[in-house]
């Protein structure tokens, strides 16, 4: 919303400065966003007499001034050839910059003789186009008189942000309203007086009932033997420092009073109406409108419209239509002061994207009880301005009921603002807002006026009585019942969260927040773009579908990267990932992604290309710390389509419970996402994880450590090839539970030694005794239980 | 008989001579060897007299202790040399590199959101979850936003597709609707905040169509907008670690809060550079109000004797205002350089008592 200083006052009768008003209307809700002055540009220059304007001696075009300004008396040379002796116009020192072409003027000497400033047009200054000859200002014009103040421009323009509830202040007088109840001013009172009809409309005017609520109220008057031209100065000056453009008289008065009072109105050419009359009534579905934007609409059943026999001839609460829009050969005007509702007018606005401001305050509200008296005050000023004869004003529908009393404690402004307001203050500022207010004997009673359809119960009223106190007389008060030492704000799930987090950082991943969002078509390379995930309204097609797993945006950025010179990329995110579209569809998941070599080339030690060894270590290592570990744990290679089938698993939890992923991408994969490997990945699904039972005590399970020599013994197995070397490690350790501490695989090699399909794996067993130090036959015994125990489960012998 | 001076000084010669160790048992064979003279003077000791013998033993006894002392010194001696020199022909450059570490990062919004939840903890708060894909009524209905509402407008909100029976989801667009699900879920008081994602249909320079928000949500009985003001002072003291913040609340307008308040921290603008809480400039950084009745009484809450407030804030907002990170959009980008530069260490973890930042 914008407004000038100037505009403001003709509302409002106050001594505040500025800078007064500005920090007021921001402190009570009114943001102002920006002020604008335009006088500032303008600042340099003053109103100057041509004393003498003689022939320059070199130069025919060019005349030589002798010119009278605020500094002394100067001499320029002018090109204009309206520079004539007696004239008043600008002056330009020496100095200034030229607002219309941003140039500093210099002192020059043009053919030979000095110049000491410049004469300047109107379109030099930045005001207008004109630029024929320099300005020629009045005679009466004070010689040194600022120019800004001459032509009326040093008038700041204010930008409010207001906030979607304030329909009133759509209007320059319902800020000025708001200001009165700062105690900023005193609201002047406007001309409520009738314009008497002379004779009666011509026009007829009827509401369809379908179209009832869509209008409930609509006022029509003719106005005829109207002359229609441009709008005096001062009202296309308004009209301009707003932002519009003056079109002509009868236009702009429409525009005027929708700025200035919230009253949007239209006007129609009555000589383009058909004889019938005006009927309001909604759209019949595939009817189109010429509108006064020059474009073509096709309306729906939904759509109210303003229709004579021969056609639309508007868009109700929308926009006029071009077939009877008014020119400067209309003779006879009728003029429009209706109320449209504000849902159906949003959704027309919306569906045809038209946003104009009669459209912007009808959604929001207009001023139910103001239609009338709105007529009358732009009857009353298109005849002062157009001449012309009113009829009396034809109306049809009804003001709905706007009336609203509100029970209001004023002890609920302490209660719910926390400051202390003065129940007299209270009253004050409500009656400022141009509530009505009587005291009961245990509230007041509020009667909300007409333009505050916002204010429906009683915590409206204490927001309005607090804002407009000012929210700098809130106290800081701390929160109470605080405690001593605080318990800990975070949930099981979300510790494990920030500890994945960490951890996966602390092993040289990077932490990345991708997108909740993907591809369909990525979506469903990873088990997901269904349907039911699939955005209406994506931002791009790349990006409408949620993500079924992080990897699917880890890799792309990894990809990224790579293309941005960084072949080796560590990469992890923890996050959402969207299953359905219940609340229970959402899971929480940490990935990671390593593409690359391992580790930098050094001078110590060759680097490799990552593989799915780092991937698993990743995700075991994160198991691990999220106190998910060793026997519980198995691996499968089961793993997810988007992996590569032979170089990839899952680690379960029991027999069914799929904890994480990991391992190399499927090639197929990479290639949709345009990656080059190699590339590993992991995910590990966090909600999948046993929660943490809150324990009866933190104490440890008891220790017992011995001195007792541990031993370590290995063992070589062969094998078929296809037997996994987790069952073999399993068989091993569970041979001797009591004394084994610990299974390790040092040894892995296929070769023809061993026959076809046969591999060697090489166990290093740790004994470790809790009881008594081992003999040698006891080493042998469990040494043979091994052997034995592996050779059962997999049909493994000791190598010879 | 030789004498025994004459004699020590023959073997400890070649001791003291001796260059290497090789050349130290040679010395030693040939004093104390099987053939050696020293162990051959003690075989014959048999042929002597009892009175000479022990004479004569004693000597040989003496100078064998003396003898073998000065082996002892000589080899430790050579053996010091040996290893200096062998330790001498290990030396290398030890300002080649040490071998490579690779070291994670936090990203700024997860240390962020750390950071928020110590602050909010410390004051009594605990963290509180919702969905970010939501139904129509838990983002906007029970929000005091009827369907008519022109932040239900499809510009603003991503929605999923229809289901079949017409009705449809959609993501959030602020995280308030985890203040309906906490209210649903328990009775009150309520002290919780709600991090988490939201999204808008809104791309440019300043807008992503994905951010992150923080929920904050206190109803309690006598709770008024002093308490809010108290609370978010002390948030952005802590947070923005300085003494003050220079703060200013401003009436505003939400739906779902009534009164309602913008809030903005002073700041100074110098020479590219960001203060937080002193200068003439004001940052908006949340917005906040009282729970709109309306709200409470959508969750079976008597507005008469419950009441409280609300507020949301933009979670890259104040990470971008505190850590001076120039563009919302980077983000989301995860660019190496830019997580390396403006991520974190695994180790800095947020903590009151240790400090929130380095």
């Amino acid at each position: 919303m914008k407004l000038t200083l100037g505009w403001l006052k003709q509302h409002l009768e106050t001594s505040a400065p500025p800078a007064e008003i500005i920090d007021r209307l921001t402190a009570i809700g009114l943001e102002v966003e920006s002020v604008h002055d335009p006088a500032a540009a303008l600042k340099p220059f003053s109103v100057a007499e041509v004393l003498s304007a003689e022939p320059h001696p070199n130069a025919d075009r060019l005349k030589l001034c002798r010119v009278r300004t605020n500094g002394g008396t100067v001499q320029v040379v002018c090109g204009a050839p309206n520079a004539r002796a007696g004239m008043k116009t600008i002056f330009a020192p020496v100095g200034s910059t030229i607002p219309g072409t941003g140039l500093v003027l210099k002192p020059s000497t043009i053919r030979g003789v000095a110049s000491e400033g410049m004469l300047c047009s109107a379109r030099e200054m930045g005001i207008s186009d004109e630029h024929a000859g320099i300005l020629d200002l009045p005679a009466s014009s004070d010689v040194g008189q600022p120019i800004a103040v001459l032509l009326g421009l040093d008038d700041p323009v204010l930008e409010i942000k207001l906030t979607p509830n304030r329909a009133d202040c759509l209007g320059v007088r319902g800020i000025a309203r708001d200001l009165q109840a700062a105690g900023l001013g005193r609201l002047k009172p406007i001309d409520e007086s009738a314009v008497p009809g002379r004779f009666k409309s011509p026009v007829g005017l009827r509401i369809a009932d379908a179209a009832a609520s869509a209008c409930p109220l609509y006022i029509g008057r003719l106005v005829r033997g109207v002359t229609n031209g441009p709008s005096p100065e001062w009202l296309q000056r308004r009209l301009k420092a707003v932002g519009l453009r003056p079109i002509s008289a009868l236009v702009d008065v429409t525009n005027y009073f929708t700025m200035d009072l919230a009253r949007p109105l239209h006007v129609f050419d009555a000589d383009r109406l058909a004889p019938g009359g005006i009927m309001v009534r909604l759209a019949r579905p595939g009817e189109t409108i010429a509108a006064l934007d020059g474009r073509t609409y096709e309306l729906d059943g939904e759509m109210c419209v303003i229709a004579d026999e021969s056609g639309l001839q508007g868009l109700g609460g929308v926009m006029g239509g071009a077939a009877s829009g008014v020119t400067l050969e209309t003779a006879n005007v009728f003029i429009e002061s209706a109320l449209f509702d504000p849902v159906r007018t949003a959704a027309t606005g919306r569906k045809l994207g038209i946003l104009s401001d009669a459209r912007y305050r009808f959604e929001r509200g207009v001023d139910p009880a103001f239609a009338g008296l709105g007529m009358e005050m732009a009857t009353r000023l298109i005849l002062d301005l157009c001449g012309g004869e009113a009829s009396e004003p034809v109306i049809a529908g009804a003001e709905p009921t706007w009336q609203r009393d509100l029970s209001f404690r004023p002890a609920r402004v302490q209660q719910l603002g926390g400051l202390d307001v003065p129940e007299d203050e209270q009253v004050r500022i409500l009656e400022g807002l141009g509530c009505g207010v009587s005291a009961r004997p245990e509230s007041l009673d509020v009667r909300v006026p007409s333009w505050r359809g916002d204010l429906v119960e009683e915590a409206d009223l204490v927001e309005e009585v607090a804002r407009i106190a000012g929210f700098d007389r809130i106290p800081s008060v701390p929160l109470p019942g605080l405690p001593q030492v605080s318990r800990p704000a975070l949930g099981a799930t979300q510790r494990q969260v920030r500890l994945a987090r960490r951890v996966l950082a602390g092993r040289g991943l990077v932490e990345a927040a991708t997108w909740s969002f993907t591809s369909r078509k990525l979506a469903a390379l990873f088990g997901g773009g269904g349907a039911d995930l699939v955005l209406e309204n994506p931002i791009s097609a790349e990006l409408d579908a949620m993500r079924p797993s992080l990897l699917v945006n880890l890799i792309a950025a990894a990809g990224r990267n790579v293309a941005r010179g960084q072949d080796d990329v560590a990469l992890c995110e923890i996050g959402p990932i969207y299953a359905d579209d219940t609340p229970e569809g959402q899971g929480l998941a940490a990935a990671g992604v390593r593409r690359g070599r391992n580790q930098p080339r050094h001078w110590s030690a060759a680097s490799r290309d990552v593989d799915v060894f780092d991937a698993k270590a990743d995700a075991l290592a994160l198991l691990a710390a999220l106190g998910v570990a060793g026997d519980s744990l198995t691996v499968a290679a089961a793993a997810p389509s988007w992996y590569h089938p032979g170089r990839s698993g899952v680690v379960r939890l029991g027999p069914k419970t799929m904890l994480a992923s990991f391992g190399a991408l499927h090639p197929s994969v990479l290639a949709a996402l345009d990656v080059k490997g190699p590339l590993v990945g992991f995910e590990v699904h966090l909600e999948a994880l046993p929660k943490p039972r809150p324990k009866a005590t933190k104490a440890r399970p008891p220790l017992t450590l011995t001195e007792l020599p541990a031993v370590e013994r290995d063992f070589a197995f062969v094998v078929a090839a296809s037997v996994p070397a987790e069952q073999i490690v399993r068989a091993a350790r569970l041979a001797a539970k009591d004394l084994i501490a610990d299974v390790g695989v040092f040894d892995v090699f296929t070769g023809e030694a061993l026959g076809p399909e046969r591999k060697s794996v090489a166990l290093a067993v740790r004994l470790e005794p809790k009881v008594k130090t081992l003999t040698e036959a006891e080493i042998d015994a469990v040494g043979q239980a091994i052997i034995a125990a592996v050779g059962k489960a997999t049909g493994a012998t000791l190598r010879g | 008989m030789q004498d025994i001076a004459e004699l020590e000084g023959e073997l400890l010669s070649p001791v003291a001579a001796a260059g290497d160790l090789e050349a130290l048992e040679a010395a030693r064979i040939a004093a104390l060897g099987k053939k050696g003279r020293l162990t051959l003077l003690m075989k014959g000791l048999g042929a002597l007299d009892a009175e000479e013998r022990k004479n004569v033993a004693s000597a040989l006894n003496g100078l064998k202790d003396r003898l073998g002392a000065a082996l002892l010194d000589r080899r430790q001696a050579l053996e010091a040399v040996a290893l200096e020199r062998s330790l001498e022909a290990e030396r290398i450059d030890i300002t080649l590199p040490a071998r490579p570490e690779s070291s994670g990062r936090i990203h700024p919004v997860s240390q962020v959101m750390d950071e928020i939840a110590e602050i909010f903890g410390a004051m009594g708060f605990t963290i509180a979850e919702g969905p970010d894909i939501e139904d129509d009524f838990h983002n906007f209905t029970a929000l005091n936003m009827p369907p008519e509402h022109p932040a239900r407008q499809m510009q603003d909100t991503f929605y999923l597709r229809p289901r079949p029976d017409g009705s449809r989801k959609l993501l959030r667009t602020h995280t308030s609707p985890v203040q309906i699900r906490t209210m649903e879920s328990r009775p009150p008081p309520y002290r919780i905040i709600a991090p988490g994602r939201t999204f808008r249909v809104d791309s440019d320079q300043t807008h992503t169509p994905m951010f992150h928000q923080v929920e904050g949500l206190v109803i309690d009985r006598g709770i008024h907008m002093g308490h809010l003001k108290g609370v978010l002072e002390a948030f952005a003291r802590a947070f923005f670690e300085v003494e003050a913040v220079k703060m200013r609340f401003r009436p505003s307008y939400f739906p779902f809060t009534e009164p309602s308040a913008e809030v903005d921290i002073g700041c100074l603008r110098q020479g590219g550079e960001l203060r937080i809480g002193e200068g003439q400039d004001w940052l908006e950084i949340l917005g906040c109000g009282m729970v709109h009745p309306r709200v409470l009484r959508h969750v079976g809450l008597d507005p008469e004797e419950w009441q409280g407030f609300a507020f949301g804030m933009g979670i890259d907002r104040i990470a971008m205002l505190k850590y001076g990170i120039p563009d919302l959009r980077d983000f989301f980008e995860a660019d190496l350089r830019w997580l390396r530069h403006y991520g974190f260490a695994a180790f800095d973890v947020p903590g009151l008592s240790g400090g929130l930042s380095r």
